[in-house]
């Protein structure tokens, strides 16, 4: 099994402060994490190479000191480290991301297995997973609570929906999304460590993509943010304080009275 | 499309005016003039800060090609077993509003195993054309079918817009059609407006875990796309005069292809299955101290007819799975009444809560985050409160 696990840094969004009287983002001493959904997927692609062997490639793409996740995942058991890094990748949306990320897998070739997180914690998409599996031609399985078997070239996993969980059996190659439900995701190991940091991380640009500007980073975006600002707050509404019974009466006038008496 | 900042050098006073105004920090004075980094998004917040004219965003390319011929909005529509999804009729009604300032026909693509009387449902609802996809191959959910015509059909038809839920159906679709469209997607939007200006849709949607709002637009490829978060946007009381050209198109046998198979569908129990559509939550946090004080939660949803949900700690504590965790990294619900016990209130679950329409918080502590943005505060020992509900509730639907 030859699997690739895609992951991204992201800001910790717990940290992430809005500037009030600007009305930006601060940025300023945030902490930059590996995307905490990206740990189930990597957990996933480990827990399958240590069942069927093989490797499992980190692949992230983003300016040079994202390469610290990739560093990460080594130490938790991933075999090799991708980082595509460019200037000419600056800005993508999910269309321009998912492209060239597929593109990286495409160089990767032969791949079995594609893993993402359900979504990364800044831009909260989840159309990555997709919109590789759209490029590569493969089929994709997304919202994967559960991997239940990987045996002659096939997937079977559970994917949570509304309302339910569906069993579904695909070919491989194929692109999974991870929810947090799938695993535990271990902690990096000693051996993983040394490892991680004698590591020599493989950088890739557009050029050695071999795609053009206008299928990467901004030029390659359809899509484009035009402004951004702090989400209407709710202003804290009536405080009430009193015996458990009082409470209780008060809570229940306002319960019924919503429509929950009969 | 493609498009650059300009940053005019010779002009530039240094004055920083423009550091301050970009929300991405994306602006510096490097050596007494202004310099951009990669965070620019060409959002044109600077270019419109600076008094000197010493920014440009420099737009060039061939949008009017790739754009022009596209009009209307289509909504992909959902449907068990022929009952067409609140979320579709959410949708239409958006649609509509879109319509008035647009222009263009609203349509529904329903691809199903039975249309029943979903197309009437549907023309009822706000649509003026419905295209009607019916084969018993398109029972359950598969996304490369779903995909194929649905991506057909764009081409054929050409709407400038086109809407599916933010339902784990339609974020599965949805970036598979715009990969390969070449066009852009915003997820989960909760707010859309038409810009007639400019010819585009303004997609809002939050981001960085609900801290803040971002508006999207896709200005250079059609149709824009976007999925739209349940429960945000209000469905049109129907109305059976209204009577939609219905539009039968057979799919392709090799439209039909799957790579993955359904073996089997699971029903998951009521209160997992439906914290997302029910209309009171009852919630559970650290606070609740053990799994089994989580009955006390099941006692009072039961007695409202409600679903009980969970903060994150309570779920990575064990006690209660993680389909019941409500927030950034658990589920977005927007129930009528959301009553939180023993939940502090941070911002991560706060984002998967903030739209219920009354929030209900018991906690003990009157400093906790929770009672700055709640409707009604209780603050007390939730053992004692809950437990006094509970009798209240019967008492009064006993004498009533
Ligand atoms: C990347 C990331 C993603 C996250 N995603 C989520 C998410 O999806 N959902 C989520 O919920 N959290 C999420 N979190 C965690 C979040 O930051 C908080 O840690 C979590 O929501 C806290 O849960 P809590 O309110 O139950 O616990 P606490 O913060 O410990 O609060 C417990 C509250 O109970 C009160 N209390 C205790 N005993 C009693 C009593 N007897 N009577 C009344 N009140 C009592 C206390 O006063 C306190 O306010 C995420 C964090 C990160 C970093
Ligand atoms: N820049 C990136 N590099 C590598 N993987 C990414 C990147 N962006 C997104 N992903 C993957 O795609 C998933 C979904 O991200 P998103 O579509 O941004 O919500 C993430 O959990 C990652 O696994």
């Amino acid at each position: 099994m030859r699997i690739v696990v895609a992951m991204k840094q992201v800001p910790d969004t717990a940290e992430v402060r809005i500037d009030p009287e600007r009305n930006t983002l601060v940025r300023d001493g945030v902490p930059s994490i590996m995307n905490p959904f990206d740990a189930y997927a990597l957990e996933e692609g480990l827990r399958w190479k240590d069942a069927l062997g093989g490797e499992v490639i980190a692949l992230t793409m983003g300016p040079p000191q994202a390469e610290a996740i990739l560093r990460e995942a080594v130490s938790m058991g991933a075999d090799q480290a991708v980082l595509l890094s460019d200037r000419a990748f600056a800005g993508a949306d999910t269309w321009a991301t998912s492209h060239t990320l597929a593109a990286a897998v495409a160089k990767l070739a032969p791949v079995d297995l594609v893993l993402t997180g359900k979504q990364a914690i800044d831009g909260d998409t989840a159309q990555t997973g997709p919109g590789m599996a759209a490029t590569l031609d493969w089929p994709q399985l997304t919202f994967v609570g559960r991997v239940l078997g990987i045996e002659g070239g096939r997937i079977r996993v559970e994917r949570y929906v509304e309302g339910g969980v569906e069993t579904l059996d695909s070919s491989l190659p194929a692109v999974v999304t991870v929810l947090k439900d799938a695993n535990t995701p271990r902690m990096p190991s000693l051996r993983g460590k040394m490892k991680a940091r004698s590591l020599q991380v493989t950088v890739w640009t557009a050029a050695d993509l071999g795609l053009p500007q206008s299928e990467t980073g901004l030029e390659g975006s359809p899509t484009r943010v035009v402004r951004i600002a702090t989400p209407e707050s709710r202003s804290g509404g009536e405080i009430h304080r009193g015996s458990p019974e009082e409470l209780a009466a008060i809570l229940a006038d306002i319960l019924l009275g919503e429509g929950g008496g009969e | 499309m493609s498009a650059r900042l300009e940053i005019r050098t010779d002009v530039c006073t240094g004055c920083g005016l423009c550091t301050s105004a970009c929300p991405f920090g994306a602006l510096s004075l490097v050596d007494g003039t202004a310099s951009v980094s990669d965070a620019c998004t060409l959002c044109g917040a600077c270019e419109s800060s600076c008094p000197f004219g010493a920014i440009l965003i420099r737009r060039t390319g061939t949008v009017a090609e790739g754009i022009s011929g596209y009009s209307g909005t289509m909504v992909i529509a959902e449907s068990r077993e022929g009952a067409i999804d609140h979320s579709t009729l959410e949708l239409l009604g958006a649609a509509r509003a879109i319509a008035e300032a647009e222009g263009g026909p609203v349509s529904a693509l329903l691809i199903t195993s039975v249309a029943g009387d979903g197309p009437k449902v549907l023309s009822e609802h706000g649509a003026d054309v419905v295209v009607v996809v019916e084969d018993p191959a398109l029972g359950h959910y598969l996304t490369e079918p779903r995909a194929a015509i649905t991506r057909r059909i764009i081409t054929e038809r050409k709407p400038a817009i086109v809407l599916a839920a933010a339902t784990t159906t339609g974020r599965d679709l949805m970036p598979r059609v715009a990969k390969l469209l070449n066009t852009g997607l915003t997820a989960d939007c909760t707010s859309l407006s038409f810009d007639p200006g400019k010819g585009c849709l303004l997609q809002t949607r939050p981001a960085f875990g609900g801290n803040i709002m971002a508006t999207i637009v896709c200005e250079g490829t059609r149709p824009q796309m976007a999925t739209v978060r349940p429960r945000v946007m209000k469905a049109l009381d129907p109305d059976p005069s209204r009577t939609a050209e219905i539009v039968r198109i057979a799919p392709e046998p090799g439209e039909l292809v799957s790579r993955v198979r359904l073996e089997g569908f699971r029903v998951l129990d009521e209160g997992i299955a439906d914290i997302a559509e029910a209309s009171v939550i009852v919630s559970g946090g650290r606070g609740m101290k053990t799994p089994e004080n989580f009955s006390l939660l099941s006692e009072i949803a039961g007695l409202l007819g409600g679903s009980v949900g969970a903060s994150r700690a309570a779920v990575d504590s064990g006690w209660i799975p993680y389909p019941h965790q409500v927030g950034q990294t658990g589920k977005t619900v927007q129930p009528r009444t959301y009553l939180a016990c023993g939940i502090s209130g941070a911002v991560q679950h706060r984002v998967g809560m903030q739209s219920s329409d009354t929030i209900i918080a018991v906690n003990r502590d009157e400093t906790a985050p929770i009672f700055q943005f709640c409707s009604e505060g209780f603050v007390g020992d939730l053992f004692e409160i809950l437990p006094a509900l509970a009798k209240e509730i019967r008492r009064r639907r006993g004498s009533a």
